[in-house]
Order: structure tokens, then sequence, then C-alpha cells
């Protein structure tokens, strides 16, 4: 039980809900950028949520079955096709042993998300079976998809065809989005001013945005309070004595490019953080485009705990529709 | 010393004990990071030690943040009781100093660095107050090095010098980092020296390379093959300077699997190494060989 890859896309890497536990050593939890679509696509082709299942940049694998399957795509727009056929996203489709399943050009988002049942069954390495590049860690021998690679598959539950995700569960990515931010961390480094410039100002997702973390452009330079570098901080006025970062939480280099740390993140460093995206907007980020208009918006404690039991809901109602 | 507590999003809470950075800092952390640990309060989900600051990871469904944020302060007054003594071991990392490795990669990123006509060594021996690489390079193996954080990347462990603070090496990182920084690098930035685990993108100045793995997610090394990574926070490194036909055989001695970094268990007490570091220092070293 197993496909082949024929071409592996842009980035294409085996992703599930990721390995907590060794953040302190400096391994980060990865898994999907967008845990709710692998979650919904999991759940489409009769998977546990949390199985390993295709995470594509951009631009769709092309892939040949070895077995009869069941397939759904989620996430990004990118529709998908088996034998050429064209097949709704966020449905469940059947692709039988010898056909391929390619893609078109991306219509929206950043990384769809191919769940195939049985789910992929690579050996897990600190339990999970998520890649982590840069540390060539767990998915397929630690790196991206490569033309000739054949992934195992686990044994699939029965399943219907032609199930799909109610349309008002479906998240579809747009032009422009809100990111909600908890201020914090080393937020008292930072001049008055410049914290109130960080949140009216628009931003815009620069090219260098990956699984590590997301950059951002546009928005006017974070100035410092004067003060004398503390010992070990390194001299400017952005370096901080190194310390262990949040996920979500955003740094800024020098002063002038926010970045957003994601599921790869550095585990820490030197540079000041000044808040962070609260937990509910992290799988938004994952499909962002580059050139995505941006606004940061300040929440308190409360109202990021409101937006996480929000998520929490639209979850629940997935899984009903879906069980 | 003062306390700051902030969290980290909904989903971690973060403690500086210090903004600047010492031993006392760094044991205050790791003992109240500890403690946490220990306690293992339902829905912690990770705890991260750092250099004098440490972040609990949690799930906001299963603990309200302030409840949690309310026990860690009163872990906090417990910890200033606790004795400065740590049961660790120290480790004899060899480093070839002046490599061909590092040296064709920092002449790669010359134009990121603020002397574009030296090497990163000429540069960190000149703002030490060195006159000579030679004299730089001996004062950075000559003193153990106290393992304050693994992080940043898979493995990576910052390194605190064992000596008087004014004897500390210091150097700014490169002004703008590179993209690329070879395999068990030995860099050094602000008062860290660190050994980069794996290759990528670095800001630190380079001095030599370690033939020595530290993290092996395969687990084929012999030495990694319990866990992939070989640094904890409180390990205690000893530089060996070696040279290119040391460095080859020990590459060759680490792929047949003949190769075990040597080690010694060791007590470190904060109280006594600051009543005496010479002394301190020459007892772990006395250790390390056995003496």
């Amino acid at each position: 039980m197993a496909f082949k890859v024929l071409n592996p896309g842009l980035l294409t890497t085996v992703q599930d809900l990721g390995r907590p536990g060794y953040f302190h050593l400096g391994i980060p939890v990865s898994g999907a950028m967008d845990r709710y679509a692998l979650r919904a696509a999991n759940l489409l082709v009769g998977n546990p949520e949390g199985a390993a299942a295709l995470e594509a940049v951009f631009m769709g694998p092309k892939l040949e079955f070895e077995v009869d399957a069941t397939v759904a795509v989620t996430g990004a727009d990118l529709p998908a096709r088996v034998d050429g056929e064209p097949h709704p996203a966020w449905t469940a489709f059947p692709v039988r042993a010898g056909q391929t399943l390619s893609f078109d050009y991306l219509k929206g988002g950043a990384r769809a998300y191919i769940a195939i049942s049985g789910g992929i069954d690579t050996p897990p390495a600190l339990g999970s079976r998520s890649t982590y590049i840069i540390g060539a860690l767990g998915g397929y021998h630690g790196r991206a998809l490569a033309v000739g690679d054949v992934l195992p598959l686990g044994a699939p539950h029965a399943v219907q065809h032609g199930t799909e995700v109610p349309a008002d569960l479906r998240r579809t990515p747009g032009h422009s989005a809100e990111l909600r931010v908890l201020p914090g961390l080393y937020w008292r480094l930072m001049t008055e001013e410049a914290g109130g410039n960080f949140f009216a100002d628009e931003w815009k997702v620069a090219p260098e945005a990956d699984r590590m973390g997301y950059r951002f452009r546009g928005g006017r330079p974070i100035t410092f309070k004067p003060r004398e570098q503390p010992f070990g901080a390194g001299s400017d006025p952005s370096n901080i004595v190194d310390a262990c970062y949040s996920y979500g939480s955003i740094q800024v280099p020098g002063g002038s490019e926010p970045i957003v740390l994601h599921r790869d993140a550095v585990s820490g460093g030197g540079y000041f953080t000044l808040g962070a995206v609260v937990s509910a907007d992290m799988d938004l980020i994952g499909q962002m485009q580059p050139n995505t208009r941006v606004r940061f918006v300040k929440v308190d404690m409360e109202q990021a705990l409101a937006a996480r039991a929000a998520e929490a809901q639209r979850l629940a109602r997935l899984r009903e529709a879906l069980s | 010393m003062q306390t700051r507590y902030s969290y980290g999003g909904d989903e971690h809470i973060f403690v500086e004990i210090d903004e600047e950075m010492s031993l006392e800092a760094f044991f205050k952390s790791l003992s109240i990071a500890n403690a946490v640990r220990a306690m293992r309060i339902d829905g912690v989900t990770e705890v991260c030690p750092a250099n004098g600051s440490f972040q609990v990871k949690f799930d906001p469904d299963r603990i309200k943040p302030d409840t949690l944020m309310a026990a860690l302060k009163v872990l906090e007054a417990s910890a200033d009781k606790a004795e400065k003594r740590l049961d660790t071991r120290i480790v004899e990392i060899p480093v070839y100093y002046r490599d061909p490795w590092t040296t064709e990669t920092l002449m790669r990123f010359r134009e990121r660095h603020q002397d574009p006509e030296g090497t990163d060594l000429d540069y960190a021996a000149r703002v030490n107050g060195y006159d000579t690489v030679e004299q730089f390079i001996h004062a950075h193996h000559a003193s153990p090095w106290f393992v304050s954080m693994v992080g940043f990347v898979a493995g990576l462990p910052f390194l605190y010098q064992l000596v008087e603070r004014s004897r500390q090496i210091q150097v700014p990182k490169y002004l703008r980092p590179r993209t690329d920084t070879p395999k068990l690098t030995i860099g050094h930035g602000g008062c860290f020296s660190c050994v980069y685990s794996v290759r990528g993108a670095g800001g630190y100045q380079m001095f030599g390379i370690t033939p020595v793995p530290i993290y092996d997610p395969q687990q084929k090394v012999s030495y990694l093959r319990e866990f992939m990574v070989f640094f904890r926070p409180g390990d205690i490194v000893k530089w060996k300077p070696i040279d290119h036909a040391e460095y080859d055989a020990i590459v060759a001695d680490v792929a047949a699997n003949r190769y075990e970094p040597r080690t010694a268990k060791v007590t470190f007490d904060l109280d006594a190494f600051n009543a005496d570091i010479d002394g301190t220092n020459q007892r772990l070293m006395e250790a390390l060989h056995g003496v």
C-alpha cells in the first residue's frame, strides 16, 4: 500500500499535528501550519484527525497510486484532478490503483492538505511523522518529497466517497487578514509611539515566509526607548540576552521587519519580541501568500481565550458534520 | 535581579529572572524551571529553561493563565532559598580553530561583517584586546564553559565562559546574519559561544569546527543512540585545541563508532565557584582528566 511521487511540486512535506515536548532542546513542534485544514482532510477520508498527510506549498504534487484509496484536499484552493478529471475540494473522492492525482494552479491560500485513507505510514520520530527539515527529522527521511519517492500508507477505514465539509465550515483564504496579538514579552523596550504604529500600520507578507516564520514589510520601523544594553545582550537595541521564544511571538530584528514564528520556530534567540499572535489565528498565517495585506489587532487575554473558544467550537461542528 | 513575568500569547508564560546574563540568573532560572517540571501541573505541556529566563507552555483549556501565573510566582520565593549546586558532567570537545571550512564560509560573507579585511578571529582578538589570534584562541579554550541553554535549532548549546566577567570574551554578532554556517562550527556572539548542531543560517562569529557530532536524528552515532541530542543545560564543556590531522582522525573514529567524548561526573557549586574561580576550574579539569 503506497503511492509514488512523479513530481513533488514546490515544497511538499509529510505533516501531522506535530511533536510537542522537545522545544527545550531546540526541536520545535512542527506539524501542519493549518491544523484545522489537516484535521478536516483526515476526517473526510476516515482517518484519525492527527494522521499524517501531505502539506503542499503553492503548487501541488503529482502522485501515482499503487492501491485504491480515498483522498481529500483542503486548505489552499488547489484544484485536484484524477487522471485529468476534476474533483471538488473539501470533499472525499476515490483514486484507484494505477491512477494519477495531480493539481491545477493555485487559486488562493498557500498550503493544501492532501489526506489519503489509511494515512501516510512513514516511521514516527519522537512520536510524530511531521517533517522538520532543518533538523532532518521525521517525515520522509527528514526532507521534502522528491521525484521517485515511494510513501507507505496505513490500513484504511471504511469511508463514504462524496462526503464534504459544509460550506460554512470551510475556511477560504483571502487577500487580506487580521491577526490578533496579545502584547507582552519585551513590549516595554519599544517607544510608545512604535507600539501605536505597529497596530496602526498596514503590513504585507514578505517573500521570506516559511514554516519557521512569516516576515512582514511595509509598516514604520520600530524605535526603542534609550537604555544601556544589559551584559550579554549584544549591542543593537533590538538585542536581548538570548531567551526562549513563544510560538506566534513577533520579533523585529533591528526594528525593521516583524517576523511571526510558526510551527518550525527557532526555540530561542537574541531578539526582542513584542508579544504573540493568539493561538486561534496561527492556522490563518499558514494560508497567507506573499503580499497579503495584514493588520495586527491588539487584544487582551480575555479576548484571546474567547477567540480560542470560538475556534474550538468550529472544530466541534466540523467533527459533528463528518461523524 | 528583578524577575519579570509576561504572557506569550495565550499558551505561554515567559519568566525573565534578570535582563542581564549571570550564573546567578541562570541557576535561579533553572531551579524554578526544574521545580515547575517536578510539580507536574496539569495543563503544563513544556518547560524551557534559557540563559537567564525560562518559558512554560500550557494548555489554557486545562489551566487558566492567571492560575498558572500565580503558581509560578509562589515557586520563585522558594527558589531563592534553594542550594546553588548542580550535579552534572564535564565534557571535552575538540576544536580545530581556524579550520578551512569556516574560513571559506566567512570569506563568502565578508560584506556582512564589521571587519571585511580580516577574519572573524582577527576581529574577535582585536575587540577583546589580544595582541595575537593565538593568545585569543588560548583564552577561548583555557577555561571551561557552562551550557546555559539548548535551543535555537535542534540540540544547539549556548555556552557561558566560567571566568570573571572582566575576562569574558564578548564579540558583536555579524552585521547581517549569514545564510550559511558549516555544521559543527564553534561560534560566538555577545558573551555566548555555541556549537552549530546543523548547517544553516547564523549570526555568530566563527572560530573553528569540532569533529564531534552533537545532534543525530538517525541515532547512529554511538553516544547518541539513547537520545539524538547530546547537550543538556548545566553541562560543562572544556574545548581542546586540535590540528587538521587530529580532526581527520576523530572524524574517522566517529564514522567507525569508535569515538566517545571524554566525560566525567562533577558537582558545580556556584558559591564555591564565586569564592575561588581558578581553584574551582582547576578541580573541574582534574575531574575531567581523572587526576
